[in-house]
This record gives C-alpha cells, structure tokens and sequence, in this order.
C-alpha cells in the first residue's frame, strides 16, 4: 500500500532502466512500434474524419500509449480484456489487426464487427478483447465476469480491465471491485486517469487524491504509476498480472497520462488551458521511450526510422483495405440481433 | 418369429409401459419444478451455475434454489452481495467466456438497479460486436403483485425488456413449463429473462420426471373455444380459465391462449384464433397502458385477423399507479377473474 501514498514524479531512472533490460530488445521494439502504430492509426483515423471519410464520433487516446501497451505487454492470447470508448491502444496492444480496426470506423463488413459497432465497439472475442464499450463502467463487471469464468474452468488466465478517471464514482467500479476481492478473482483493474472525465476534471469528481486509493476499500494491492512511462507502466503490470495469475486476486492499477485531443469531436478545450496541454505534449510517451531505447543502447536510429517506416506503410495498407471493402447490405440490418436471425429477425 | 421381431415387439412393450407411467405424472410445485430444472442442468453441464442473493444457505427468498446448495456446493450455488449492477454484469461476462450462469434477482424490481448491464450489454452484445460474441445468459426475476409488498416489490417490467431486441423473454404459468422453459432458456445462445409470478410458486401441476424442454416463442392454447379469445400472460392465464369456466355456464365459450413468451411472440396463435373467434381480450398484470396487450393488439390489427374482428379489442392490465399495500386496493390494481368474466360479457354482447 506505501506506493499509492508516494506521489509523482517517477521512480529513479536507474530502476527503470532495470525495467527495460530485463526484456529482449526485440520485445521492447516491438512495444515502441505498437505505441507508434497507436498514434498513426488515430491521427489517421482523425485525418479520415475531418475529410468526411467516416462518420460518427470517435475518442482518441493520443498521448495515452505507454500505459496501452505497456499494461497489455505481459498478456498472451488465453488472457482477456475489457476496454472502454478510449480504446484503440488497448485493441493494439492485445494483438488486433489495424486493417480491421480501420475497417470498422469506414463501418465495413471486414471490420471487426461487420461494420455494426464502429470505433466504441471494437472486439476480437477469439484473442481475448472482450471488447471497447460504449459505457463509462459498462466492461467493468463484465471483466469480472471473465475472471470468474477462467477461475470456475481452472485456467491460470488474467483479466485486464481497462477504465478511466471517469468511471471510478460509478457504481459498476465499486460493485466489480468487491466482487473481484471477496472472490479473489485473477482481475488487473488499469485505471487510465487522463484528468478528465470529458470535462470534469478528477480534482473536481473524486474525493481521493489518487483513484489507486480506492484499493485500500476493497483491500487488495494498488499502485499509482506514471502512465507516460512505459517502463513504469510495464513494472508494475508484470507485477500485477503474476499476482493474479498466481492466485492471490485482482489488483488496482493507476496510470496518470493525458489525453492530448479532446473527448470527443464535439470537444471546445473550455475546461483547460493551452499551458495545461502544452506541458503534457513536453511529456509525450512515445518520444520518452524512444529516447530511453536510444539512451540504453536497446535500439539504434536507423531501426527507429525503419520501423516508422513500417508503421506507415501498415497504416497506408490499412485505409486501403477499409476503403476498399464492401459495406453490409441493408437487406441484413437485423442479422446477429439473435443467433437465429440470419436477415430477418424472427 | 425371428430375434429383430420379436425384439420389436419387446421395444412396443417397453414403450407402452412407459407412456403409462408417463400418464401418472407426479405434481409439483412451480418453485419445485424450477428447483429440479436447476439440478438437472447442473448434473447435466458443469459450466452451469447459479448466482444470486441469499440463494446459498438461505434457500432464496421464495425458497427457489432450496437445497441446492447442499446438494451441489457453495461453488455451483453461489451467494453474491447485494449488489444487483454488479452481479448482474458478472453473469454477462462469465456467459461470454464459456459459463452457463443462471442469475437470480431477489425481486424482479431490483433488476432496475442492473438495466445497464441487461440492455446495454447482454442484450447487444452479439450485434455490436457483428456476431462474434454470444451471451447464453439466463436470468430469473420474481415478479408480479399480490404478496402485500407494496410498490417496489410487486411489479411487473417484463414488457420493459421484451422492447429490447437481443433479449428473450418468458412467463411460465405452470410447473410444466416453469421447468421446460428453463431448460429450454439454458440451450439457448442468447440471453433469456424467465418472469416468475411470486403467486404462482406455490401452485401445482404434473410436472415429468427427467430432462424436457418447451419451446421458447410458442404460446399454449389452454383452452379451445369459438366466442371470444382470452391472450393472456402468465398468473392471468390461470385467471383466464377460472373465467373460463365461469362463462361456460353463461354459455360462453372462451379460447385461453396462454402467450408463455412475450419477445419472441407467437402472432401466429394469435391469428388463428382471432379468426376462428372474431374477438380478442388481452390480459396482463403490467400497466396497461404500452404494455404487451398493445403489441397483441396491435398483431391483430395489423394482420388479416382484422378482417374477422366483431368487436373493438380490450385490453386488460394493470392500473396506472405504483401497486399499493392495502389488499383491497393492490387486489383492485390487477385484474382478477371478475374482470375478465365481464369484459367477456361486453365483448360478445358485441360492445367492446
């Protein structure tokens, strides 16, 4: 409990060098390269919008990455995750395909939901992503739900439960919380405190300085990390992920980040200032843990350029791919509403 | 006579001594039937379990589960907190990873409480996500009015989630099919509501030994007539045949289609009798007004059992107010067998 009273800034740079060399280079690469791809994928999936390419809304975890991918990174195909509206890099980082993610915003049946869901409900039921969700709180009982699935089937699987600021003074957080403890079941709860819930800042929601406080009500381990770090973010998820792969129950775990766009498309920033954003882009993830690859020798710069590279060419193939796939048909609108209907609801 | 004969012969033998012990069916209570549906599926599927609060030790409010928990455990019989949000949404994501949960509301009331994670998650789960998920989720909420529990345990919301599609809905009337239903809600790939009437618990009927399903989305003709048709919903189906009874004497002969599933709904029983009948009377414990009697209502309006229709449709339901404590009063906010016998009258004299 003595890491949730410490407050930022982080742990020294030593320990967090020690983060990183425990892993391959290949492995920290490859991290880097999810992160970038995170970016790309929104900022292009941004640039579609504004071109009138795809419709709707969509909420951007810009600037949120090292705790997507750093939290996802000790997970493997037989672990879950339940994520939220802010979701991208959760998707990512458990092994989705940026082809049909972009499929999904264009709304095409190559998408991960046929087109049916759209950015808020992106799934990959079949690797573990038991999907974004619409609903502030809404995949927080449902992780639970998993968790005890894999406790009943005696697998040593984990859930991770991704979440925001936002959704920890709804009751869904403190009903999944104590479920979690009193049955002890194999849940990471990753709460991504971005600062505001669209635009009520934590200051202003919530009567814990720190939301990883919440754990002390629940009693089970919780930890405040500096969601910027992907070192830091990456420590303490391997940490939580064996403890409840061992057996010992769910953990609560707070990455302090910042969502660098707004809510949503409808966002005007009137709630905080230009000073506030522009000292949170000086803390941007990706370029901090670029330069802390560089700095420990982990990775050299003509990797970092080819692997930007790569990523752009995944995201160019990407759009092609979504623009170039067929819509659902409007002769299927009720199909997948039962397992029965198959063009006409009952 | 060759061995396949006389082997046949053995067969029919063996098969007529079974009908006959089929013919004595033993009576049990509708809470009895839901209990022995409940152990059959767990002695059948370890992935089925039960949730809910004070189902374990306690036996549940209605006494439902009973002893189950010390026939199967505290792991297939599972106690949760009161906490109705949460448990709910547990069900929901045990379900979408290879489980079988079985969820008990105390009272179906409390489902209020867990809207979010029935009608914005199970219910859509499968559509949002393009198909690629299933939520064989059953869930199990005592309802309905007459227990002297005033206004926020005593109502009857099915009709809130038959208006959601994805959602399955049930009202059994009778052990028979308070356990074939249940049966039949666990097979199925989707999430499906079983609406208990606290007032039918402890009534009694045949109810055969052994694993039987009834089918979800098929009503009960209960009672075969030409004057009148009497749609109704669960505890009003009894009600129904009492009335039924009542006009025979008066010379009245009323078809009881028991509806058995609101969401998916059987228009085609509705159909055939409205056209042997011409006259339609619904009747359902829910407020009356936008509740299941519209939809009958509006099925027979909007087929060709328009054409055969004699009389104006009535609607039976529940009063518009919360349901009130005073007997006389929460009696006077349902509708009993008197009202229906005289809706009866009105339609066949021919004024609705």
């Amino acid at each position: 409990m003595q890491e949730i009273i410490e407050a930022l800034p982080t742990r020294p740079a030593t320990v967090l060098r020690g983060v990183l060399f425990r892993h391959d280079p290949a492995t920290l690469r490859e991290a880097l390269r999810k992160m970038i791809l995170v970016r790309r994928f929104e900022e292009s999936a941004e640039q579609a919008y504004m071109r009138g390419l795809i419709h709707g809304t969509m909420h951007l975890s810009i600037g949120q990455e090292a705790s997507a991918i750093g939290a996802t990174l000790p997970l493997t195909d037989d672990d879950y995750i339940t994520s939220t509206h802010r979701g991208h890099g959760h998707c990512i980082g458990k092994g989705a395909d940026p082809k049909r993610m972009f499929a999904e915003f264009f709304g095409k049946e190559t998408g991960y939901c046929r087109g049916r869901g759209g950015s808020m409900h992106i799934a990959d039921v079949s690797r573990g992503n038991l999907g974004a969700n619409g609903i502030v709180g809404g995949g927080m009982p449902i992780a639970v739900g998993a968790a005890l699935s894999v406790k009943r089937q005696h697998k040593d699987s984990v859930v991770m439960c991704f979440f925001g600021d936002g959704a920890n003074n709804e009751g869904a957080f403190h009903e999944s919380l104590n479920f979690a403890s009193i049955w002890k079941l194999p849940v990471i709860f990753v709460c991504e405190n971005n600062r505001y819930g669209m635009s009520m800042s934590v200051e202003r929601s919530t009567a814990v300085s720190h939301i990883a406080q919440r754990s002390l009500a629940y009693d089970m381990p919780g930890v405040t990390v500096d969601g910027n770090s992907f070192a830091e973010v990456l420590n303490a998820s391997e940490e939580a992920v064996a403890h409840a792969r061992k057996g010992n129950g769910p953990t609560l775990l707070e990455c302090e980040t910042y969502r660098l766009r707004g809510h949503s498309k409808s966002d005007r920033n009137r709630y905080r200032t230009r000073e506030e954003i522009d000292e949170w882009t000086a803390r941007d993830p990706i370029v901090r843990f670029e330069t802390e690859l560089l700095q420990c020798g982990l990775l050299d710069a003509a990797s970092v350029a080819t692997l930007r590279e790569e990523v752009e060419a995944e995201i160019e193939a990407g759009l092609e791919f979504a623009q170039n796939s067929p819509s659902p048909q409007r002769a299927e609108l009720t199909r997948y509403v039962y397992a029965s209907t198959s063009g006409s609801e009952q | 006579m060759t061995a396949d004969v006389l082997e046949n012969v053995q067969a029919a033998q063996q098969e007529q001594t079974q009908a006959q012990a089929h013919d004595e069916v033993r009576e049990l209570t509708y809470a009895q039937a839901i209990q022995e549906a409940m152990a059959i599926a767990m002695e059948r599927d370890e992935r089925v379990f039960l949730m809910g609060e004070d189902i374990g030790v306690y036996g549940g409010a209605f006494q439902v589960t009973g002893d189950l928990y010390q026939r199967f455990g505290a792991e297939r019989v599972m106690d949760t907190p009161i906490s109705e949000l949460g448990g709910a949404g547990l069900a929901v994501g045990a379900a979408m990873t290879g489980s079988r949960p079985i969820y008990e509301f105390q009272f179906s009331d409390f489902a209020t409480l867990a809207m979010e994670q029935i009608v914005n998650q199970a219910a859509k789960m499968r559509f949002m996500l393009g198909g690629e998920a299933s939520v064989p989720l059953v869930m199990r909420f005592p309802a309905g009015s007459g227990t002297g529990a005033a206004a926020q345990h005593s109502q009857s919301l099915e009709a809130w989630f038959a208006h959601v599609p994805g959602l399955k809905v049930v009202q059994p009337s009778t052990p028979h099919d308070a356990k074939g239903l249940l049966l039949a809600a666990l097979e199925d790939p989707d999430p499906v509501l079983i609406f208990e009437h606290k007032l039918l618990y402890k009534s009694k009927g045949p109810v055969p030994e052994g694993y039987y399903t009834v089918p979800i989305g098929k009503a009960a003709v209960r009672r075969a007539g030409r004057d009148v048709t009497i749609v109704a919903t669960s505890i009003m189906a009894i009600r129904s045949l009492e009335a039924a009874a009542l006009l025979e004497q008066e010379g009245v002969d009323a078809e009881v289609i028991d509806l058995r599933s609101i969401r998916p709904i059987d228009r085609g029983a509705i159909i055939a009798s409205i056209r042997k009948t011409s006259r339609l009377i619904c009747v359902y414990e829910g407020v009356q007004q936008l509740g299941i009697g519209a939809e009958i209502a509006a099925i027979a309006c909007e087929s060709e059992a328009f054409d055969y229709l004699d009389a104006p449709v009535i609607r039976l339901g529940g009063a518009d107010c919360p349901l009130p404590y005073n007997p006389e009063l929460e009696k006077a906010a349902v509708p009993q067998v008197d009202d229906i016998v005289a809706a009866a009258r009105r339609i066949v004299g021919g004024r609705g």
